[in-house]
């Protein structure tokens, strides 16, 4: 095994997949919401719901298409770069993964051509149908992957057989309580990025004072599932600690910054812990309020780093800070999202131009709140890459060389980059030009939802006005 | 239970091939086509259904993996470099169908991309079936080859022919789906497309003789395996007659059914192998109980439905592209 190649697969590996999450993070929640305005356009017929369902599924589209091609990456490169791992753990991991593949891949790849092209072509029923399948299929999609990210974290339900994980109660892997606490936190924080961006669309426009029926509809209905949703998440994200206190103390040590045994145990707010000394500098501490966040005491005893051996401890900065900024993310959108939804009840919102600014900005916050939450879960699962059972230093590919590691390490930096430069500014323009689409075509003409820019050429001059590309 | 999932990697693997190669196909003739209509005609054909063929490759993927760990871990580890150019070409060309129509003076870009894309995915596909047949180096099931270890002239070989048999099916699917001076430019290309598959199925050939590949002996040994190329050649001179009748539908299954039998005959000159003369089926697979919960979920129940899906996909965007355009 060649150090350098271990070091550079676990950058490639952090990379592709850091790069990946943002695109399904974020068409989960749209795919589910696009169901709704559908839904709601059929029942009420209002021409606003269909508006926007035309202009978020050019969005969608774009996402989605990334989201893919940056999926397709993740089923391979277990193989290729985690070689031991894959044959190890390929009874279990290989059949989750293809639970996920058949029940959610195909699902949302068979209907996405629908949702895009198909609208003239199938009965507006099962043009709703086809809608709900796709967001069926990305929820189920992030089901099988929590379920097998998590019996990484905790492995449970297998022996180990000549040198292979030999599953012996799949209800336990699948239904254990880790996988219940995380999957809705996933899922929620997925809903969340896409209520904050429908919702801080709708502040643009509203700032730039265009659009405003639209505009609205977005702002308080992104708004107030935020405002339902925050609270439940800041609880699920407990519980979720709470598992973490009790299968990976070492890692819930790490993110408490706590480097001995302590009774009972203060709570670091904030501080820069240093391992060298195995202490931190500049810590801001609560005395006993550790013990009550860890074990609902106020005199139990929490674990310190010091207690595991030192090749057997996670890094202790990344989820540190990681945790801290997901959190932080998590209060910063609750005060947007409660202030936003009351000052929408006294239909005072387009009045206070600071919280609109403030609702418009705050649209990276999720994103930020998923990256950090998973390095908080995957920096801090170190140094195992199935906690407890199988080193990540002895999971990789034994006859990767650096070189090869390198030049695809490389390649995948600069074709994200391009294609995801590309892509943001593609979607960029799409919210800048609004529902009314680029081309400056009347909102509600003689062919109302023209479904995509494939099928549907815009006249080049009209183009050249609007984009400024 | 070892038996079912075989047949159900072959299917996927199969269906992949014929479903991915049209697509990958008409990417690689979008590089040729010119004039902006043309090219648009070409990729509406493919647009509504490229996402649910791609998904195919993930399905053999997590198939191999979940059925066959160690035939997974081995190849994802001796085609390292050839699989990742495969996945950024994929990207590249994945990416087009959205990022083009969005587009306005970057379009070329996308154009590009997306025929580039195509070309590095297929010809690293057929690459990696030419490493395959020749055989590489593992020891205790590991391998040990070296980066470049798949490389050779008959993978290199093997690559430009599948770039040329994906051409082909993707000139057929044209010719099915589009009308006017499109089909008409395409249907110009099947003979070429085809004579040239045919000269590398012979090049193929010969160099198997020279190089006394093992596979070669296999044949000898299995004298039935000649129903194959057999069914092969009669679908080729059906081929060849709808072609000169200008018929547009029978030319894409002709060839469809060529594949297959390509197909049929490289994997039953592989049984009982996996990996060539290396792993056997029954050593590579996974333990009864992986198996089992894979067969009474996803195999019996599941699989059926995605064949549906795909049967809706179709069903919904069949007949003629062009014909129908005038509804959007």
């Amino acid at each position: 095994m060649d150090p350098t190649a271990l070091l550079l697969s676990r950058l490639q590996f952090a990379f592709t997949i850091s790069f990946h999450i943002i695109f399904p993070a974020f068409t989960i929640g749209l795919a589910a919401w696009l169901t709704v305005l559908e839904a709601m356009h059929q029942y009420t017929g209002k021409p606003v719901y269909r508006t926007l369902f035309a202009f978020w599924l050019k969005i969608f589209g774009v996402a989605f298409g990334m989201g893919v091609v940056s999926g397709v990456v993740m089923a391979f490169q277990f193989g290729t770069n985690w070689s031991v791992l894959s044959k190890m753990s390929g009874p279990i991991q290989g059949p989750l993964l293809s639970y996920e593949t058949f029940t959610a891949f195909m699902l949302e790849a068979g209907f996405f051509g629908i949702l895009i092209f198909g609208r003239p072509r199938v009965p507006p029923w099962f043009y709703l149908f086809s809608t709900a399948m796709v967001a069926l299929g990305t929820t189920l999609s992030a089901f099988w992957i929590m379920v097998n990210n998590s019996w990484m974290q905790v492995p449970t339900g297998y022996v180990l057989e000549n040198g292979q994980f030999v599953p012996n109660d799949w209800a336990q892997i699948i239904f254990n309580r880790v996988v219940w606490v995380r999957f809705p936190h996933m899922l929620l924080a997925s809903y969340l990025t896409g209520a904050f961006c429908v919702a801080a669309t709708g502040a643009w426009y509203l700032l730039r004072r265009t659009y405003r029926m639209e505009a609205y509809v977005m702002l308080r209905m992104g708004l107030a599932l935020a405002a339902v949703l925050l609270p439940v998440q800041l609880f699920i994200g407990h519980l979720v600690g709470d598992y973490v206190h009790d299968y990976q103390p070492a890692k819930f040590a790490a993110i408490e910054a706590r480097w001995h045994d302590e009774q009972p145990a203060a709570e670091v707010l904030i501080a820069i812990p240093d391992s060298s000394t195995e202490s931190n500098k500049y810590a801001i501490s609560i005395p006993v309020l550790g013990s009550i966040i860890g074990s609902m005491s106020l005199t139990s005893k929490e674990v310190g780093l010091t207690s595991f051996a030192p090749q057997d401890r996670p890094a202790v900065a990344i989820p540190f800070f990681a945790f801290r900024i997901m959190v932080g993310c998590g209060f910063v959108m609750l005060g947007l999202a409660w202030f936003g939804t009351w000052l929408s009840f006294k239909h005072r919102l387009d009045r206070s131009r600071l919280l609109l600014w403030g609702i418009f900005l705050s649209f990276p916050l999720p994103w930020i709140a998923i990256l950090t939450g998973w390095y908080t879960a995957e920096v801090g699962r170190q140094p195992w890459t199935i906690y407890g059972v199988l080193r990540t230093a002895d999971a990789v590919t034994p006859s990767l060389t650096a070189a090869a590691a390198t030049a695809s390490l490389i390649l995948f930096v600069a074709v994200y980059a391009f294609i995801f430069s590309f892509g943001t500014y593609y979607i960029y323009r799409l919210l800048r030009a609004g529902p009314a689409g680029l081309g400056g075509k009347p909102l509600h003409g003689p062919v109302p939802n023209r479904p995509m820019s494939l099928a549907d050429p815009v006249p080049a001059p009209q183009l050249h006005l609007e984009a400024g590309e | 239970m070892v038996t079912f999932w075989v047949a159900l990697l072959a299917i996927s693997i199969l269906i992949y091939l014929l479903l991915d190669g049209f697509d990958l196909g008409v990417g690689m003739l979008f590089g040729l086509a010119d004039g902006e209509a043309r090219r648009d005609e070409m990729l509406r054909t493919i647009a509504p259904v490229w996402d649910g063929n791609e998904t195919w490759l993930v399905v053999t993927g997590v198939i191999m993996w979940g059925a066959f760990p160690l035939v997974y871990a081995m190849l994802m580890s001796a085609f390292y470099i050839p699989v990742v150019v495969m996945l950024l070409g994929l990207i590249l060309r994945g990416v087009a169908f959205e990022f083009r129509g969005k587009a306005s003076r970057s379009r070329r870009i996308w154009d590009i991309s997306f025929s580039a894309g195509s070309f590095a995915a297929s010809f690293m596909q057929g690459a990696m079936v030419g490493a395959l047949v020749k055989g590489l180096q593992f020891a205790n099931g590991e391998y040990a080859g070296g980066t470049f270890g798949w490389q050779s002239g008959f993978s290199v070989l093997c690559g430009i022919g599948l770039c040329f048999g994906y051409a082909l099916l993707g000139a057929c699917w044209l010719v099915r789906k589009c009308e006017g001076p499109t089909r008409d430019a395409t249907r110009r290309q099947i003979p070429l497309l085809a004579v040239a598959v045919l000269v590398f199925l012979v090049i193929v050939f010969t160099h198997a003789l020279a190089e006394h590949l093992p596979i070669l002996r296999r044949w000898v040994e299995r004298p039935y395996l000649f129903v194959f190329p057999l069914i092969g050649a009669g679908a080729a001179a059906v081929l060849a007659t709808s072609i000169l009748r200008h018929n547009d539908y029978w030319p894409f299954h002709m060839v469809s059914l060529i594949f297959a039998a390509a197909f049929g005959t490289l994997a039953l000159s592989f049984w009982p192998y996996m990996i060539p003369f290396v792993v056997t089926i029954d050593e590579a697979a996974a333990p009864h109980a992986s198996l089992a919960f894979m067969f009474w979920g996803e195999g019996l129940f599941v699989f059926p439905l995605m064949l549906l899906y795909v049967a809706v996909g179709y069903r919904v965007f069949r007949g003629k592209t062009a014909a129908t355009a005038d509804h959007y």
